[in-house]
């Protein structure tokens, strides 16, 4: 892949001039909760935070949106009020959830929604400062080749532009001046001390290895039950991680007519609801069959089908679950048939 | 572990997969009590014939307003142009598709789901059992069957229901006993009518009656109550057809068909697409598959 060398000096020039693009997003924080903002430039990001509350796919999948307007005749499908948006600032577990969502909407029947957005938004990475509640080291995500458009790695007085898509290099050559190809041995000596210098800032403690075989071995674990008992069923973690892409559908319509819209919103696995099906018989009655499912579906189910978990180790559960469940502690409770206090 | 059956059809796929077509009720009529029949046709009749879909496949039917929900197919694509189906009053949305009348719209998609092996099961011995509303998509596999019949070896449907008047397509049923080509056994639970000619007692029963089997080249279908899978499941492994030849088709809430939506997730398949007709061998495996309760009307 082209990488490119840029002046850090240089960020907010490149950033003016890829406005010509679309609209500018980034994280900006506001009483200590970082979200994605529409910016006029890098002034107004805070590039240190470590994650916003909600991850960036409600950009290509937002939280609700009319998916066709109806009326006798049949269902007119609403497209097109999309606009072009570059997100910066993008963390590469960010990224990788983002590949997760695609290989689930936009392989095996395109989901055009999806599909418009995405190619309506152009991502731009950027590297991260991890916390103690960043685990992409164990789920392999801590670093990005794919899935951007191009990736901003700091390195103090330069930036290392990874240029990943055709999109991606029309930016870099609209201001070509910015940027350099012309890497040196002292360019390789700061990524190499970057990287070791990432790897030594995790402090959370987890294993996700063999996770599949515990998740077969202990599917009748009273530690479900035991989870079970905490949880609130609220649906939050499903709300901030990157990978759920559950959601519901429902028809709206005009008061005193035959017309109106049929709506998609996010839904998650946590709720009762979520299993019932025509006459009130619900497959996954028990808070403990639900959590399950979530939690098997991301550290065990998507391993057996894609290789590698749908978790991208962002932390967000582990920052918004307000009882303490996420894929630290379940993952740990599992293997040590104990949940934690 | 690979994917169990996911088959695309080469017809064209519609850019938005999520777009009900009209299509219009062309034939109603009552079945039992809180069951009707459907026929269907599109509205643009230049369609009608474009429809195409195998055995065990499912549509997502709308009515715009009161949303959508995924149902069996009871017709067989060797009658093409028009689609059937029953629906039985349970909810909101089965309640207005209930009171549908004859010339009326409704939105459908589809078809989708992996269907029944159909090309595996030809040259073979084919044991069909159905209890309940179990036999909805269990007649389109029967029909085809039939009207494809030198491609098959021994043909056996078993039908159980509780009383003569729950019988789904009853007429229909006892006419196809006349065939000399199908051993069809009919059976209730209970006869409170005392005019009831066939069996009575539990579908388990007419095992008895079935005489010598080739369980080795047979293949079974299964869709009923919860209730009745498990003896159902004893008899056959019992008679020694393989697990991996006695098929089930299983319900699920969905709000897409495609593999999206999330809510027909078992561990990492989906009922919509990688189902809804799985193996028994596929049940032993995956523990949620069948643990928490068996449909008797396999989709919604």
């Amino acid at each position: 892949m082209m990488i490119l060398k840029m002046k850090k000096e240089d960020l907010p020039a490149f950033l003016e001039s890829a406005k010509q693009w679309g609209e500018l997003w980034g994280p900006t924080t506001k009483e200590e909760q970082t979200a994605y903002s529409k910016v006029d430039g890098l002034s107004q990001m805070d590039l240190k935070a470590t994650r916003t509350m909600i991850p960036p796919k409600k950009f290509l999948y937002p939280p609700r949106f009319t998916m066709f307007d109806f009326d006798e005749e049949g269902f007119v499908e609403r497209t097109g009020d999309v606009p072009k948006r570059i997100l910066f600032g993008l963390h590469p577990c960010d990224i990788h959830g983002i590949l997760i969502m695609d290989k689930l909407f936009l392989e095996t029947y395109k989901d055009p929604y999806y599909a418009e957005r995405r190619e309506k938004t152009l991502l731009l990475g950027h590297s991260c400062i991890p916390d103690d509640k960043c685990m992409c080291f164990a789920t392999n995500t801590d670093f990005v080749a794919e899935g951007f458009d191009l990736f901003f790695t700091d390195l103090k007085m330069f930036y290392l532009v990874w240029v990943g898509s055709s999109r991606g290099h029309d930016l870099v050559r609209m201001r070509a001046d910015l940027f350099s190809r012309n890497l040196d041995k002292n360019d390789i000596l700061n990524y190499t001390e970057y990287r070791k210098w990432k790897t030594a800032q995790f402090k959370a403690k987890i294993d996700l290895t063999g996770m599949p075989d515990i998740f077969e071995l202990g599917y009748n674990s009273p530690v479900w039950d035991e989870l079970a008992e905490k949880c609130l069923s609220c649906g939050q973690c499903s709300m901030v991680c990157p990978t759920c892409n559950c959601y519901n559908v429902v028809d709206e319509v005009e008061l005193g007519t035959v017309e109106g819209t049929r709506d998609r919103f996010w839904d998650s696995c946590m709720f009762r609801e979520y299993s019932v099906v025509a006459g009130g018989h619900n497959f996954r009655d028990k808070r403990a069959d639900r959590l399950r499912l979530w939690y098997t579906h991301k550290l065990q189910a998507f391993i057996g089908e894609f290789g590698k978990p749908a978790c991208v180790g962002c932390g967000r559960c582990v920052s918004t679950c307000p009882v303490d469940i996420n894929v630290a502690t379940v993952s740990k409770a599992l293997k040590e048939q104990e949940v934690g206090k | 572990m690979k994917k169990l059956c996911v088959v695309l059809d080469e017809r064209e796929v519609q850019d938005n997969p999520f777009q009900p077509d009209m299509w219009r009720i062309v034939r109603r009529y009552p079945l039992t009590s809180d069951v009707n029949f459907y026929q269907a046709r599109p509205v643009d009749v230049d369609e009608a014939l474009k429809m195409n879909y195998l055995p065990g496949q499912f549509i997502m039917l709308s009515i715009p307003g009161e949303g959508e929900a995924p149902f069996c197919i009871s017709s067989t694509p060797s009658r093409p142009g028009l689609l059937e189906f029953c629906i039985r009053k349970m909810g909101t949305l089965t309640s207005s598709l209930f009171d549908l009348k004859e010339n009326q719209t409704v939105g459908i998609r589809g078809p989708y789901g992996n269907s029944f092996p159909i090309d595996k099961m030809e040259g073979k011995d084919i044991m069909i059992v159905a209890g309940g509303m179990g036999v909805a998509p269990l007649r389109s596999l029967l029909l085809y069957i039939l009207d494809n019949r030198d491609r098959f070896g021994k043909v056996t449907y078993l039908h159980g229901a509780k009383n003569p008047g729950e019988m789904l397509f009853r007429e229909e049923f006892f006419q196809l006993k006349e065939r000399d080509d199908l051993n069809c056994l009919l059976t209730v639970d209970k006869d409170d009518t005392g005019k009831w000619t066939e069996r009575t007692g539990l579908i388990t029963t007419l095992f008895k009656e079935l005489g010598p089997i080739d369980s080795k080249n047979t293949y079974a279908a299964v869709c009923g109550p919860p209730i009745m899978y498990k003896f159902v499941m004893e008899n056959l492994v019992k008679l020694g057809i393989p697990k991996h030849q006695i098929l089930m088709t299983l319900e699920r809430r969905m709000k897409c068909g495609v593999g999206k939506c999330g809510h027909c997730a078992i561990e990492y398949l989906y009922t919509c697409i990688d189902g809804p007709v799985f193996t028994y061998w596929d049940v032993l495996h995956m523990k949620e598959l069948i643990g928490r309760g068996v449909s008797d009307k396999v989709i919604a």
